[in-house]
């Protein structure tokens, strides 16, 4: 930080005149990252702190100093409003990951078979990613919506009695988002992997082939393995859009029907900016941070911070 | 022997697991297309269509009816001027907001790959942290610091935002970017004499256009389809699109006309689409280069 680089060329006035005049070289170096710096002391460590300490507070409409300990926790874990937002994200996670890492194999898998028109089906399966989550969410909310959508379109067809009302129905709803999640993420991790795919030397599909082992079990026993990383890449990107599950929700379902597809985001803005429930809002902002950070820490130090600057 | 065994699978793969192979993906194509074939014919039909016929046929007769009213009439709350007040918005919010974050991205990553700066590893290190951290953490005390510096609420403070939270992948990216020049290039203009600011728009920027249009490509999309940044920072003044839609939506008063929500969904699609259409391949790429962040 910049905060810590200044220092040192003040300090350095006792040094030799050589390592003075590096430092003297460095210094519009350490000015040009001082905004960021003061934006990550700011923002990103301030702002973070001070959402922590409002969650000890009983702030309400307005933020206040107090100390009341773990209070707002208990009462969160009481809320049952958090509750099914906890699980929502739980089922929403599990589900979203795994399918966009599945559909996203099998699409990347199949469009790697030298089919034909490849260029196109690559566009089609992407261009959903590009979409904001609001259209996402207004989209699929009208194709499922049970009155005029794919419930009447089926009934319509002779199937008098069939049932497709996952959007208004509290068990169900949860799993609508899932698939716009899907429909909007697959397509990402199918380009990853498909990176990948196209990395996979060529001299391990002779062997394989030599070998006489059938095609499927290449991709499952040897590349699968070997795409991990990408497999690594493709599933933090997703969980990250987990935690930050709001927007489609929003524009889906509103949480409804009743607070069935609530979500921690949607809780805590809902606190922070409606309820005016400050405390319990930051509480629960509180809760994701550390479930992102639990996730998230020893991933990043391994990648980022550990192999310091540039190989020279 | 090499000429034996391909011989002999060929036959078996253009039947079964040809015909399978491309029965996998037409169908997924078809998912992938559904809601947008959906959204495109409901918004060139009448309601009266709507309500009585099939929700995938083509409009029996075509209508821009709605799309113009969802561009200047639709409601959005109180006030229905249709969707083109957000779409101005967006534009407003959008240009400052990308310019500014590639610029303090180049400089970030230009000044963190090629200049020893104590400390900006760890800078680096929270920075890339934070990309992860679900933005709930910070909006609050950033509501209050902006309503103490009297900017909440206002452009200005929506284009902050961005720049605030484009930084990690921004500065990610042209760090990258420069990291993998040959540092030849770098010694030879120090060795000319070249200082920090010189280095960085006589040798740096003029190299960078490729990153630049892969940054450029990543904000425009991401800007444009933020939600919850513009809903908290922008002020009733300059909501953008995606707010503005999602307003239209869930405020019309008695029947909802979803024709218009279509044509308005539609049009709030049409700029990331556009980009997305137009830059093909670069976009790919973006999400590859964006994608180094996870």
């Amino acid at each position: 930080m910049a905060i810590v680089s200044i220092p040192t060329a003040v300090a350095s006035s006792a040094r030799p005149l050589k390592s003075r005049r590096r430092v003297r070289m460095r210094l519009p170096a350490a000015l040009a990252l001082l905004p960021t710096a003061l934006i990550v002391l700011v923002v990103y460590i301030g702002c973070m702190l001070w959402t922590v300490r409002l969650s000890f507070t009983s702030s309400t409409l307005l933020p206040k100093l107090d100390w009341v300990g773990f209070a707002q926790y208990s009462r969160l874990f009481m809320n049952d409003r958090f509750l099914v937002s906890a699980e929502n994200i739980l089922i929403f996670g599990t589900l979203f990951v795994s399918g966009c890492l599945i559909l996203g194999f099998l699409l990347a898998v199949f469009i790697d078979q030298n089919v034909r028109a490849e260029g196109v089906l690559r566009t089609i399966f992407l261009y959903p990613y590009a979409m904001s989550f609001v259209v996402t969410g207004v989209a699929w909310q009208w194709f499922l919506n049970p009155g005029l959508g794919l419930q009447k379109l089926v009934r319509d067809m002779g199937f008098e009695n069939f049932t497709f009302d996952w959007l208004v129905n509290q068990e169900m709803a949860i799993y609508t988002i899932v698939i716009a999640g899907l429909w909007h993420g697959a397509g990402l991790t199918m380009a990853i992997l498909l990176a990948g795919l196209r990395g996979v030397d060529a001299d391990l599909w002779k062997a394989a082939r030599v070998d006489g082992i059938p095609t499927w079990r290449v991709y499952l026993s040897v590349v699968l393995p070997l795409l991990r990383p990408m497999v690594v890449t493709a599933t933090v990107l997703l969980a990250t859009g987990v935690v930050k599950l709001y927007d489609l929700v929003v524009a889906m379902t509103l949480g409804g029907p009743g607070i069935a597809t609530e979500v921690p985001a949607k809780f805590v803005m809902d606190h922070l900016f409606e309820r005016n429930n400050i405390a319990l809002g930051t509480a629960a902002a509180t809760i994701m941070l550390i479930t992102v950070v639990v996730i998230l820490a020893p991933w990043v130090y391994a990648k980022y911070v550990r192999p310091q600057g540039r190989p020279a | 022997m090499t000429a034996v065994v391909p011989q002999g699978r060929r036959p078996k793969h253009i039947t079964i697991g040809r015909i399978g192979i491309y029965v996998f993906l037409i169908s997924a194509a078809l998912f992938f297309l559904l809601p947008l074939w959906i959204m495109v014919v409901t918004s060139l039909k009448p309601m009266e269509e709507i309500r009585l016929g099939n929700i995938l046929a083509l409009p029996s007769m075509l209508t821009f009816d709605a799309w113009s009213k969802a561009w200047s009439s639709a409601c959005t709350g109180l006030e229905c001027n249709g969707i083109s007040v957000g779409f101005w918005n967006s534009v407003r919010i959008l240009i400052p907001s990308v310019i500014l974050s590639i610029a303090a991205g180049a400089i970030n990553g230009y000044a963190l790959s090629l200049w020893r700066v104590r400390g900006a590893n760890l800078m680096f290190g929270i920075l890339l942290l934070g990309a992860f951290i679900p933005y709930q953490v910070f909006l609050y005390p950033l509501v209050r610091i902006f309503s103490m510096t009297g900017i909440y609420n206002s452009l200005l403070c929506i284009v902050i935002v961005h720049v605030i939270f484009g930084l990690p992948t921004m500065t990610l990216l042209f760090r990258n970017y420069y990291a993998g020049l040959p540092i030849e290039l770098f010694k030879a203009a120090r060795i000319d004499g070249g200082g920090f600011w010189t280095i960085f728009f006589r040798v740096m920027l003029p190299m960078s256009t490729p990153m630049i249009v892969v940054a450029a490509i990543l904000q425009v999309t991401g800007i444009w389809n933020d939600f919850i940044f513009g809903l908290t920072f922008a002020g009733r003044e300059n909501l953008p699109m995606t707010v503005q839609l999602n307003n239209i939506v869930h405020s019309t008063q008695g029947e909802r006309a979803y024709n218009v929500d279509m044509a308005a969904t539609m049009l709030a699609a049409l700029v990331p689409l556009a980009v997305y259409f137009v830059s093909g391949r670069w976009f790919i790429r973006g999400i590859a280069a964006g994608a180094v962040k996870g």
